[in-house]
């Protein structure tokens, strides 16, 4: 017998992921990019580039242009020949046909965009090409299907398009909260100039490329760069019809009293400070993995991320033992790996106001706890962070941090539970675990919050109305109800 | 009735029925969207390189090579047997499976095939793939193969005693059957294809684990579905919360269905991503299949050669 073969079986396997670098040999990306204006790339009047870098590493990707008032009039005067010539004449069926062509170009180069997704933003692969990208292309088909329909979206109404739209929209998911305004807009009839925020500017301007090819009238799509200068300049400009925002409450704040006096719309959607709710006959794991993608997706620069936990007193520790282990197997580093969970910080600043509350967080007296993983030595990195013994009162569970970062609180009973999550000045998003369909149905009959997600948390489709309450905002994106801030009401 | 074991940390003071259900349903439930999503996204995994072939080393190595088949012959046993010990004629490096899995009838056949070698043997017993004959007669069947020279015994539970709630035959049942094995270890089938939701999975772990499996498994390969990735991950998470209660470590063996090296690392990424390191052995995980083991040759062969080969080159016993 070959005794001399086999091996002893009892050796335990420390089983290392061999690096998994998704290749971006399929990025073609120019040194400089210029304006998209009236369909084409134009040098701006203001003169001024800024750099754009990759946040994993710090290393220049290209240069942007900055949009000054000058070039903002421009696109917006685009933008209105546009829509008086072109776009508002034509049929819906025929819209229809320009933004279903522009969804399956982004499906065709979607592993492109979101390689691209990932250089510029920081966000780990599998998300940009799991997450984003198939929720782009079902944004863009699922508002192509309306523009030749909107006479039967709401019953008794006649809706016209408001005109040229100016979206300002912030770096967390660049390329979705461009789709969950562009096609909606495009779809009801109005052109649009769209702001991506200064640190991802990079997909936004592939896609006017895109829009460019697929033959999407000039002037329909512009896309000026920028920083807030150029956010300002949009919002105010006196040609814009409609102002849509995705970002700060602070900012958000600034807009409106920017808008106050004129006939523009606006709608907000700000920020939030999730509560995600766990009682005690929750299912466990399966809550923890809830919880998990609530905070540490997108490395919790999510507006609807679950940053404060309430959990009922009975199962607290047990729960909270369930999370640490977990989160010691959260996978953090280079964004580009295919195996990584948590990805870069967007941005210097922000991983110094992450710093900041946390730190402020340990003043203030809660317990803090982060695995013990190492961090790339280059590039804007943070640990996954728990806080236990938050109080109400504290800044980190009053605050958005926008960071991966959980604020832990218990509560008794159910009624305590609702309290807490109310108690703050936003009302975006709610998180509710329990087995018990009743309770289910009364806590989001209880929550102010845009959205309350049960026994499940951060799911987003294309047919589903997204939006705040409070300081969180006003107006909804996505699902018919999308298509309203595009829209002017007559009764027919 | 009482258990002189750690297990007990976990169990009421006096065993019935009715405390066993109390004792059940103190077990979290499990939300089947969520058990979905998770073995989901971590097949999403990418393995590359050297960590690939670390994987399927270690697959090899947690293999239980099984026939079950009523045409099983001597001559069938011993061939797989000599393919146990030694998976690969032209490549030495390739170590043994962990097992062959063998009716009860083949027990002496394959304890001679695999004598003085570290493959051990493996017997279902306990009126395999059903279940469904008296206590006492399962009982014997299990001492029998023991006695023959079986050193593990995989057994499978009364579903239909389970599903009716009478938890105290299904748990006397097992305790009795684990008296009989000795030193034996014993593997308890659940038959998650038959329990109906992940609950049920979850709390005939707990079961099984109580009243003492040293493994627990899957499937018997004769209903579908066998093995999946949801009810493993269900599994290992009630591992989990049974070694943290009690301090007690339970074996893993998902059975029936996996064919390729592919799938087989999922099942890997699973284990390694919920329990860690400490079950990544052929102690504590073990693979039930028949096919696995080529497709996993051909892999081997494929990174080592850089060019994929004809399954005519590896022998089918």
């Amino acid at each position: 017998m070959a005794t001399d073969i086999a091996k002893p079986t009892g050796a335990p396997l420390k089983w290392e992921y061999a690096s998994s670098i998704e290749s971006t040999d399929l990025l073609d990306l120019d040194s400089k990019y210029g304006l998209f204006i009236n369909g084409e790339f134009v040098k701006p009047k203001s003169n001024n580039y800024f750099p754009t870098i990759n946040p994993a590493t710090e290393e220049h990707i290209a240069d942007v242009a900055e949009a000054g008032a000058a070039d903002v009039e421009a696109a917006v005067g685009a933008a209105r020949i546009a829509f008086e010539e072109v776009w508002k004449p034509m049929s819906g069926v025929e819209r229809a046909k320009h933004i279903f062509r522009i969804a399956r170009m982004i499906q065709e180069r979607s592993r492109e965009l979101a390689v691209l997704e990932t250089l510029d933003g920081g966000k780990p692969i599998k998300e940009a090409r799991d997450v984003d990208l198939p929720l782009v292309a079902g944004h863009f088909f699922y508002y192509a299907g309306w523009a030749d329909k909107l006479d039967y979206a709401f019953p008794g109404i006649r809706p016209e398009p408001l005109g040229v739209a100016g979206q300002v929209i912030p770096w967390n998911f660049p390329l979705l909260m461009l789709a969950w305004k562009v096609a909606p807009a495009l779809a009801a009839g109005n052109t649009v100039v769209l702001k991506p925020a200064e640190t991802t500017p990079l997909t936004a301007l592939v896609l006017a490329q895109i829009a460019a090819e697929s033959g999407l009238p000039p002037g329909v799509l512009n896309v000026v760069t920028g920083a807030g200068g150029t956010g300002s300049a949009l919002v105010t400009q006196p040609g814009v019809d409609k102002v849509a925002f995705t970002g700060s409450t602070a900012v958000g704040k600034l807009i409106q009293s920017q808008l106050v006096g004129t006939s523009k719309r606006l709608t907000l959607e700000l920020g939030g400070k999730g509560a995600h709710v766990i009682f005690e006959d929750a299912p466990l794991d399966q809550a923890v993995e809830g919880v998990i993608n609530g905070i540490f997706f997108n490395q919790g620069h999510v507006c609807c991320a679950g940053s404060r936990l309430l959990v009922q007193e009975n199962i607290h520790d047990r729960f909270v033992d369930k999370l640490k282990n977990r989160l010691a197997t959260l996978r953090v580093g280079n964004p580009m790996d295919k195996n990584t969970d948590v990805g870069a910080i967007n941005s210097r600043a922000q991983l110094d106001k992450i710093n900041e509350l946390v730190d402020l967080g340990q003043t203030e007296g809660a317990d803090i706890f982060q695995p013990d993983c190492v961090l790339p030595e280059r590039g804007f990195f943070f640990k996954p962070t728990l806080f236990t013994n938050v109080a109400q009162s504290h800044r980190i569970a009053q605050e958005e941090i926008f960071g991966p970062v959980l604020s832990i609180l218990s509560f008794r009973t159910p009624e305590e539970a609702v309290e807490k999550a109310n108690n703050t000045p936003y009302g975006l998003s709610a998180g509710v675990w329990t087995s018990k369909g009743s309770r289910i149905l009364w806590m989001a009959d209880q929550l102010k919050a845009g959205v309350v997600w049960a026994n499940t948390y951060n799911k987003f489709d294309p047919t589903s109305p997204f939006g705040g309450y409070k300081e969180s905002g006003f107006g909804r994106e996505g699902g018919r109800h999308g298509l309203l801030p595009y829209m002017k009401w007559n009764e027919s | 009735m009482t258990l002189a074991s750690p297990r007990n940390a976990i169990l009421p003071d006096r065993i019935t029925t009715p405390t066993l259900r109390t004792f059940l349903r103190s077990v979290p439930s499990v939300d089947e969207v969520g058990a979905r999503e998770r073995v989901a996204a971590l097949s999403t995994r990418s393995i590359k390189k050297e960590s690939k072939r670390d994987a399927l080393d270690l697959i090899v190595r947690m293999i239980d090579l099984t026939t079950l088949e009523g045409k099983d012959t001597a001559g069938k046993v011993a061939q797989m047997s000599a393919k146990a010990i030694r998976p690969d004629p032209l490549n030495p490096s390739i170590p043994s499976v962990a097992a062959v899995c063998v009716y009860p009838n083949m027990v002496p056949y394959a304890v001679q095939a695999t004598e003085g070698t570290s493959v051990k043997v493996a017997s279902v017993a306990t009126y395999f793939p059903s279940g469904l004959a008296a206590t006492d007669i399962k009982v014997e069947d299990v001492s029998r193969v023991v006695k023959q020279g079986a050193h593990e015994v995989d057994m499978v539970i009364d579903r239909g005693a389970f599903l009716s709630g009478e938890y105290f035959k299904v748990f006397d049942e097992i305790r009795r059957i684990k008296d009989a094995c000795g030193d034996a270890h014993l593997k308890v089938i659940l038959e998650t294809g038959e329990l109906g939701s992940l609950d049920n999975v979850r709390r005939a772990s707990m079961l099984a684990m109580a009243a003492g499996g040293d493994f627990i498994k899957t499937s018997t390969g004769k209903i579908s579905p066998a093995a999946t990735l949801h009810d493993t991950l269900v599994m290992l998470e009630a591992i989990r919360d049974f070694h943290e209660t009690t301090g007690v470590k339970v074996g893993m063996k998902p059975a029936g269905g996996i064919r390729t090296s592919k799938d087989a690392i999922k099942y890997l990424v699973v284990l390694n991503e919920t329990l860690g390191t400490g079950w990544m052995t052929p102690d504590w995980f073990r693979f039930g299949a028949s096919s696995l083991l080529n497709d996993v040759l051909m892999q081997i062969r494929w990174l080592e050669t850089g060019r994929y080969w004809s399954p005519d080159y590896f022998t089918q016993d």
